[in-house]
């Protein structure tokens, strides 16, 4: 007979109270853990859309995400004759405010050069940009639909393509334009302020400038050969993908991210406390009951089983009413969040340990009651 | 070490028992000499404080006595200390336990509170609810074997603690004012009962009570005071104490005088 099963049986309706409000708790937890995959995956996105084995960047830089970084645009094309380099593309990056539908839009303007390494290649509506200028391909969390027109500085962009889940590290959503593009965007003074500069006496500086050269390699080349060759050879910076990504995750949100793990670390001991007060909350009430089954000589492993697999359930129960809301929440947060499968399975671990160690307290009094505690009134 | 006479199912020797040390020290039993014998049906009577409970709570090997020794249906239990490490095990198979307020589990239905003793004992899921659903037959609330106890009323309650008790067939069934919670009518019905289950199982009754309406179902009255048999109660052997008139003699008392 399971008595654990019996006495939550008994008392359903608080049991299940019980559980949904440690599932609102564990779902708090799991949003936590999702936001910080999320700013993780988000970090890496953009790094990880052009998909390619090479950043070279400003000398003594480490762009063009975690420093500034600005070279000339012919570099692309001694890059592209490098030994091991299939192909290479200049690229630029820049946030950008725009005014869309009578409200602010804050988007991160990439601009790249079509056919070559650093356009999207993942579109889930419309078509790549193949005019030279005015096209856009916007990933979705802008809001822009297909046949939209976006202004952006002086000019005015129409979106022919969507891609998904393409954001920077401080999670604006991305615009893609043509190279020429964004470099307008980007270097392109307003009449007011180049006639300003024309009357300091500057010099036009060439716009013709990128923020990095992106490149693929052959199959069979080495990324830290090639990283080599362009530092030696034109005094680029160079970063493997590996090193970009490390890059990003170790120090552009690496703040962010400890600060959310540790939020997420603190909602774990809260959870922990309060399973563990509900589970001895629920032991004391049971005290009588649990002298009863002692007087009558019951075993403490049937004690313990009745504690501990109550305890086990309150935490299955929680934990996957935490998994269901957080599952039908997720899409409707402002940033990305990421659940995956071994991050559930890692926190139904914890949860389950938690669980264990919380009905200890419970067992603990539970052995402690005197049988004899059944007798009388 | 002289066999006991099987029928002496309780044999107490010089139990003591002292709670606190020094100037707080209580001296619960004292020099208790006691035999029950199967099939008798024995009251405690002792104003509160007397060691009544404390007595039931030792032969229920619930509460370990200071000294003397103990012997339950035949095998020393104690002497100086326990010598069974498995006392629940013991109590399980040699002793049931009727209550006050029936103590039945409020998450388990009638069936399952007996059921829950037998299978505790070993018994097989189906075993036990078989067992159940005899004794409840048995005691004439079978009809009432699905209801939780907090639907039960204080009789059926009161039968189906007694179900429960009985479910392993115990030699000794321990009482603690098992009719304080029922009117007098239902309190003689479940003592008439207790004293049939008894005798069909061959066990003894020991039954703490202040219920002077039910002093005639007991075969012999044993009265404590401040930890102490009165003189004469103690052996089974021993002549009768002279009752007050509030303790009249059961017929059977009358009959074996």
């Amino acid at each position: 007979m399971n008595l654990a099963f019996r006495d939550v049986r008994h008392n359903l309706f608080r049991f299940v109270l019980t559980c949904l409000g440690l599932g609102l708790l564990l779902a708090v937890v799991l949003s936590m853990v999702g936001i910080y995959n999320g700013l993780v995956v988000d970090a890496l996105t953009i790094t990880r859309a052009p998909r390619v084995d090479v950043w070279l960047v400003e000398p003594g830089t480490k762009g063009p995400f975690a420093e500034a970084s600005r070279i000339p645009a012919e570099l692309r094309e001694a890059v592209a004759r490098l030994h091991g380099v299939a192909a290479a593309g200049g690229v630029t990056y820049q946030t950008a405010e725009a005014e869309f539908v009578g409200g602010s839009l804050r988007v991160y303007v990439v601009g790249f050069e079509p056919g070559r390494p650093g356009a999207p290649e993942d579109l889930v509506a419309g078509r790549p940009i193949v005019a030279s200028h005015y096209e856009l391909v916007a990933d979705r969390r802008t809001g822009l639909a297909l046949g939209d027109r976006l202004r952006l500085g002086r000019n005015r962009f129409e979106v022919v393509g969507l891609v998904e889940n393409h954001v920077n590290s401080g999670g604006d959503p991305a615009v893609y334009l043509t190279l020429r593009d964004a470099q307008t965007l980007q270097f392109d003074l307003a009449p007011p302020a180049a006639r300003v500069q024309r009357a300091r006496g500057a010099l036009p500086q060439s716009q013709d400038t990128l923020n990095a050269v992106v490149a693929r390699l052959h199959p069979d080349a080495s990324p830290e050969d090639v990283a080599r060759s362009a530092h030696g050879w034109k005094h680029l910076s160079t970063l493997t993908q590996a090193e970009q990504e490390t890059l990003l995750t170790k120090s552009v949100v690496d703040r962010a991210r400890r600060q959310i793990g540790l939020f997420m670390a603190i909602l774990l001991v809260v959870s922990a406390v309060v399973i563990a007060l509900i589970l001895y909350t629920m032991t004391m009430e049971k005290l009588r009951s649990i002298a009863t089954l002692k007087l009558i000589g019951a075993p403490d492993r049937t004690i313990i089983g009745l504690i501990v697999q109550q305890a086990l359930t309150l935490g299955g129960v929680g934990f996957g009413l935490g998994v269901l809301l957080v599952s039908v929440v997720k899409d409707h947060f402002p940033r990305r969040v990421v659940l995956e499968t071994e991050n559930a399975l890692v926190l139904a671990l914890i949860v389950a340990g938690v669980c264990i160690l919380s009905s200890g307290l419970g067992v603990r009094a539970a052995l402690a009651v005197d049988p004899s505690t059944a007798l009388g009134g | 070490m002289q066999p006991l006479a099987p029928d002496r199912v309780v044999l107490l020797e010089r139990i003591a028992k002292h709670f606190g040390e020094g100037e707080a020290r209580v001296n619960a039993l004292s020099e208790i000499d006691l035999e029950v014998r199967s099939g008798e049906v024995v009251a405690l009577l002792g104003p509160s404080g007397s060691g009544k409970t404390t007595l039931l709570n030792v032969i229920g090997c619930i509460v370990e006595p200071a000294s003397g020794r103990m012997h339950l249906d035949g095998e020393l239990v104690y002497d100086g200390r326990w010598l069974r490490g498995d006392l629940r095990r013991l109590r399980l198979e040699k002793i049931g336990f009727v209550f006050q307020f029936h103590n039945l589990l409020p998450f388990l239905d009638a069936t399952e509170n007996v059921a829950v003793a037998v299978e505790l004992a070993g018994h097989s899921p189906d075993a036990a609810r078989r067992r159940a659903i005899e004794l409840l037959d048995h005691l004439e609330v079978s009809h009432r074997r699905d209801a939780l106890p907090a639907r039960l009323s204080g009789g059926e309650a009161q039968r189906v603690a007694i179900a429960r008790a009985l479910a392993n067939g115990p030699r000794i069934i321990l009482a603690d004012e098992p009719t304080a919670a029922l009117d007098s009518k239902r309190a003689g019905i479940v003592m008439d009962l207790l004293r049939r289950l008894a005798a069909e199982q061959d066990a003894c009754i020991i039954a703490v009570t202040h219920d002077e309406k039910i002093f005639d179902r007991f075969d012999r009255i044993i009265h404590l005071r401040d930890g102490r048999l009165d003189s004469g109660a103690n052996g089974h052997d021993a002549p009768q104490p002279a009752l007050p008139s509030r303790f009249a003699p059961s017929p059977k008392d009358a009959a074996r005088a």
